[in-house]
């Protein structure tokens, strides 16, 4: 609580100390704006920049917080709601719709919305519930110095990964050449999803909340999990999407499948060991299995604007978010994410995510039970990758899992 | 003291139970008996920045709220969700009781679901820390108690530290020291002539590290009691029993240890129930992999992308149903001993 109060401060100082670097906001009305967000740097520049519309008659406050998923819902679920906009991923979306907590958005992107682009635009049944402005998606991190040192060229596919770790581990290159976010938890649920939608696979029955995972593509994505254990640091169940950018920092990875928006962090370099920097390579994420769909997720990230509110507080909101996302924000700082905004000229950090998505890359599902499953494989593949159960019997766990727990949502 | 005077005294602490602890309880056992409406599920266009547009599945929230004003609750369940695998599991158990290839195999498949091998791990705890913090404790109290006086106070206040510094902080410290290039990690390594021992990879050695760190962080509650129960054992006592002779370890054995004795059973019973409670080292040590609890259990079901307050209720009336149920024999040891002093 503490913290959350002291991010709210400090960023209500920053709102007031920003210069007029871009356009001036003026918004028409008055209103008041409170924004709910995750915390990394690119939605601090948003709500910051969304900060400049502050004026007469105009409020606008930010939380910014890793905890933005477990406070949206009951937040927005009073009247009036705690915040007016909740920026959300495909994820954190579903939560939302699913207790109808957000304003179809038509009216206020016709009114104010010219300098969206038509595919910023998340619409479910012909409404628009949500504004992109960035794209994020896991990718690959390679150390050229060390694949050119054992002659291999760029891994296209986990195959590939499979072959060059072996072949830099035997000659005695480097001895953990690969590495992953396996940690139980939203991690490794992450990786498996990732892997999955690789082998081109979907998840459930067709119109339903049957489980369908049961299937060779679950059993190869398990296999190759496990398979690209055997090269990673004996810990590597303890390593989430940090653990794994340090370790990578300090030199004891060569390849890995690291997030996008991690990609800024990783070319600043701040802690990384000589050389890894600048022979690191951003490419496209890998393929599985011989497939061509790159095996991630892609994700957008948007904001939404809650139902409970007042519609002078929710045009506000809008206009201030989208002057917060507005091309000139967006022209002065093209390194900080992969932005969806028009003008966007794709820097050094973005080349990975635009390779992914241009691969063809299936985005997130956005089913209202998706977060069911991926809760189940947080907790019960964890056996399974500490090599104490069968990829059979993991599989089953997680559709008994997931079965009790839609079960108990009433989705089954 | 009057019935009335004694009323009138802890009528406000009465209410401040009843509000902050009665309530919530209750409020918690109704939700364990409810689960979520059936959704109502249509098929709908949703379109994305990536891969257009797809027929997707959506909750149909106009019906959802129709029926959420009928019945807030959600739908009655029963004992359901106590029932079901993420809880006492019965028909898997009557599964794997009717069919199985012996006991080995029948422990193993009953460990693989979720609450029992989280009601594993729990019990260990309780029962491994609890009599070795204890004794730690005792053995500490012992030592700064012979200490001479000026020394007391700053030996006091670093036996105290493990309990000052947060839970939380207190098992990342440590989780960081055993980390392969962390300090005890390091050494283990060197000691063992093996690079690649890391505490965190099996089961074993992740249970023995949260177990040490439960030891650790426990043992100064026992000891700052015993130390004030030292404080209390009557000089005479010890000094006749130095006249015939006992020595040191026999003094501790025949005088201070039945002296102290019902304070340990207080310190047993206050601890088994914080034990029973293991959550933070768990987290700190990132050690879900290998080592669950029953409260990280209700901390998984409510956090992450969706929240299930039915199975939380559950698991937690099941926690307190546990907690009672390991502390009815203590219980009934204290109130044999009051009705002795009373008779």
């Amino acid at each position: 609580m503490k913290l959350m109060l002291k991010t709210t401060v400090s960023l209500g100082a920053l709102l007031l100390t920003a210069g007029a670097a871009f356009a001036a906001c003026g918004i028409e009305g008055t209103g008041s704006v409170r924004i709910l967000s995750n915390d990394f740097e690119a939605l601090r520049l948003v709500n910051t920049t969304a900060g400049e519309c502050a004026a007469d008659g105009v409020t606008v406050t930010a939380n910014a917080t890793a905890e933005h998923k477990n406070l949206q819902v009951p937040a927005l679920s009073i009247s009036p709601a705690e915040y007016t906009v909740a920026v959300v991923a495909n994820n954190s979306i579903v939560p939302l719709l699913n207790d109808d907590l957000i304003r179809p958005l038509d009216d206020l992107v016709a009114k104010y919305g010219q300098s969206l682009q038509p595919n910023q635009l998340i619409k479910i049944d012909g409404k628009t519930v949500a504004i992109a402005f960035m794209g994020n998606a896991q990718h690959l991190f390679y150390r050229k110095d060390l694949l050119d040192k054992a002659g291999i060229a760029e891994p296209k596919s986990y195959e590939d990964m499979l072959a060059a770790a072996e072949k830099l581990k035997a000659d005695g290159i480097i001895a953990t050449p690969l590495a992953a976010s396996d940690k139980p938890g939203w991690d490794l649920a992450a990786e498996f999803v990732n892997t999955y939608l690789g082998t081109g696979g979907e998840f459930f029955a067709p119109g339903s909340a049957e489980l369908a995972i049961d299937n060779e593509n679950g059993l190869k994505t398990l296999e190759n999990m496990k398979a690209l254990t055997a090269y990673m640091d004996p810990d590597y169940l303890t390593f989430d999407a940090n653990g794994i950018q340090a370790e990578y920092k300090a030199g004891n990875v060569a390849m890995m499948v690291q997030w996008g928006s991690l990609a800024g962090d990783m070319l600043k370099g701040e802690g990384a060991a000589e050389g890894v920097v600048a022979n690191t390579v951003m490419a496209g994420a890998p393929t599985i299995g011989g497939g061509t769909t790159p095996a991630v997720a892609l994700w957008w990230d948007g904001f939404t604007i809650a139902k409970n509110i007042s519609d002078e507080d929710a045009a506000a909101s809008f206009q201030a978010m989208v002057h917060g996302i507005s091309p000139e924000m967006v022209a002065a700082n093209p390194t900080v994410a992969t932005w969806l905004v028009a003008g966007y000229e794709p820097g050094p950090n973005a080349v990975g995510v635009i390779a992914t998505a241009n691969g063809g890359a299936r985005a997130y599902p956005m089913q209202p039970y998706m977060g069911l499953l991926h809760t189940a494989l947080s907790a019960e593949l964890a056996e399974f990758m500490a090599g104490s159960e069968s990829a059979e019997q993991a599989l089953a766990d997680v559709k008994a899992a997931y079965d009790t727990a839609a079960k108990e949502g009433g989705y089954l | 003291m009057p019935h009335k005077t004694f009323f009138a005294f802890i009528l406000p602490s009465l209410i401040a139970m009843v509000l902050f602890i009665a309530l919530p309880i209750v409020s918690v056992i109704v939700q364990s008996f409810h689960v979520e409406h059936g959704r109502v599920l249509v098929q709908v266009e949703s379109c994305q920045p990536f891969g257009g547009c797809t027929t997707e599945t959506r909750v149909d929230t106009a019906a959802m709220a129709e029926l959420r004003a009928e019945a807030p609750m959600g739908q009655f369940n029963g004992f359901g969700t106590y029932l079901n695998r993420g809880h006492l599991a019965v028909n898997e158990i009557g599964a794997i009781l009717s069919s199985n290839t012996g006991f080995g195999d029948v422990v193993s498949r009953i460990y693989n679901l979720p609450f029992y091998k989280a009601l594993s791990f729990t019990l260990v705890f309780c029962f491994v820390v609890t009599p070795l913090a204890m004794a730690l404790g005792f053995a500490i109290a012992l030592a700064v108690n012979a200490l001479p006086k000026p020394t007391k106070g700053p030996v006091i206040f670093f036996s105290l530290l493990p309990m000052i510094i947060t839970p939380l902080i207190g098992s990342l410290i440590l989780y960081w020291m055993i980390q392969p290039n962390g300090i005890v990690g390091a050494t283990l390594q060197n000691l063992f002539d093996n690079p690649n021992l890391s505490l965190r990879q099996s089961p074993m050695l992740t249970w023995l590290s949260l177990l040490f760190y439960g030891v650790w962080t426990n043992a100064p509650f026992s000891f700052v009691v015993f130390y004030a129960g030292l404080q209390t054992v009557p000089g005479d006592t010890l000094e006749s029993a130095m006249i015939d002779g006992a020595s040191r370890w026999e003094r501790i054995r025949y005088v201070i240890i039945p002296h102290l004795a019902p304070l340990a059973t207080f310190v047993a019973l206050v601890q088994l129930m914080d034990n029973f409670r293991v959550f933070e080292p768990i987290v700190g040590f990132s050690a879900e992999a290998n080592a669950t609890s029953l409260s990280w259990m209700i901390f998984n079901d409510l956090s992450g992308d969706a929240q299930l307050f039915g199975s939380a209720g559950a698991t937690s009336v099941l926690t307190i149903i546990g907690v009672i149920i390991l502390l009815t024999p203590v219980l009934i040891r204290t109130w044999r001993e009051f009705n002795h002093k009373v008779v």
